[in-house]
């Protein structure tokens, strides 16, 4: 078959084509992972809290309560997590936006006491290889059993307790600046959730 | 066309004319997300689907488009797929979604894509094509696992997140950094150049 001529009309014709099947079948495939890519999402909220939190009965979940960060656009979200009728934990979404990429997000878990139970990345777009380590179990074990009355939420470089990962001094500056939020959101919410 | 010419044009991709280690073809992903083999492995598979399906649909319409308008078409063509390819990651496979990140969309400008649409795809027929997309995507694929494998080794001491010599290795962290791809690309590249290709 012969090629078809660059006249002007033709060139209108099979661009529009062209773009019209793209958009169509674009359409078509965003319809089909809506469903999947919102489940996931939430799925993925779902165990970071589980993670968290201790032995809980209720699904945290569905009691979520959004609290406005002064001077922010985005709000930290509190879970709260009971074993009977009595609250024993508290789940935060918080995040940063001075991670090395910009925004880090975490699920930071609380029991009672402001004691840190256990920590979970939602979301980071660090350096794969060197940020991304602040996911790994060396890096998080340092956090769990503090309370950041008294544990002091810096890398050790800045005088704080927080032994920096390798290569990723800003990641860990970011992360504890993360966690400092989700505690101090957390201790001035704690007597009107309760 | 032949069967030793289709074995030509699939092995060409692999070897001869590899993208990455001869032809230094998309060197922004190359560089960009070869910190780990599983990173470098992921990258390649979904590049790999986008050549293919860009090259199949390529050689399907290429009669339709006038000369003049052949490169936004193009463009057109692989940025959908690029855009599937994305959904479908976020939807099904959002661990790997995370970790490529940015390289994802920047799929779109890889110019091996282009580059094959343009050279091959538009002047052959579909079966060459796609087996053209599959051998340069398959050549694409092994040479970031490669690179990954290497570069995680050296930096880190695991290959597919196994540990290789225990937790508190020291481990030369620069391979994982931006200025270790250069260096490791470039032993690759002569390594690969001394034993495969022959002038």
């Amino acid at each position: 078959m012969k090629k078809l001529e660059s006249t002007l009309l033709n060139m209108i014709l099979s661009l529009t084509i062209i773009a019209l099947v793209s958009g169509a079948s674009l359409g078509f495939m965003n319809e089909l992972t809506k469903g999947p890519k919102e489940e996931s999402r939430k799925q993925k909220q779902v165990e970071a809290i589980k993670s968290v939190l201790p032995e809980i009965t209720n699904n945290p979940f569905a009691e979520k309560i959004p609290v406005a960060v002064e001077g922010q656009k985005d709000s930290l979200f509190f879970f709260p997590g009971k074993k009977g009728d009595g609250l024993s934990g508290m789940a935060v979404s918080c995040f940063t936006y001075s991670g090395y990429n910009g925004l880090i997000k975490l699920m930071v878990g609380f029991n009672m006491n402001g004691e840190i139970f256990n920590i979970s990345v939602l979301d980071q777009k660090e350096t794969p290889g060197l940020g991304t380590k602040m996911t790994t179990e060396p890096f998080v074990k340092q956090f769990i059993g503090k309370n950041p009355g008294q544990f002091k939420l810096k890398p050790t470089k800045d005088g704080g307790d927080v032994d920096a990962l390798t290569g990723a001094t800003i990641t860990t500056r970011a992360y504890c600046e993360a966690v400092q939020q989700a505690y101090d959101g957390f201790m001035t919410e704690k007597e009107q959730i309760k | 066309m032949s069967k030793l010419n289709t074995w030509k044009i699939f092995t060409r991709g692999i070897i001869k004319e590899n993208p990455t280690f001869v032809m230094l073809l998309g060197m922004c992903p190359v560089l960009g997300v070869t910190t780990s083999a599983f990173n470098g492995l992921g990258m390649g598979i979904a590049t790999t689907f986008v050549l293919v399906m860009s090259n199949l649909v390529v050689s399907l319409v290429k009669d339709f488009i006038p000369d003049k308008v052949r490169i936004p078409a193009f463009i057109v063509v692989i940025a959908t797929f690029v855009t599937v390819v994305e959904m479908v990651l976020e939807a099904y496979v959002p661990f790997l979604y995370e970790q490529l990140g940015i390289f994802i969309p920047l799929i779109v400008v890889n110019c091996l894509i282009l580059g094959r649409a343009e050279s091959f795809a538009s002047k052959n027929n579909i079966v060459p094509s796609i087996i053209d997309g599959l051998g340069m995507g398959l050549g694409f694929t092994f040479a970031l696992t490669i690179l990954g494998g290497m570069r995680e080794i050296l930096g880190n001491g695991t290959v597919f997140d196994l540990s290789l010599f225990g937790q508190d290795a020291n481990m030369m962290i620069l391979f994982i950094l931006p200025p270790g791809a250069f260096i490791a690309l470039a032993y690759l590249v002569v390594i690969f150049n001394k034993i495969f290709v022959k002038n």
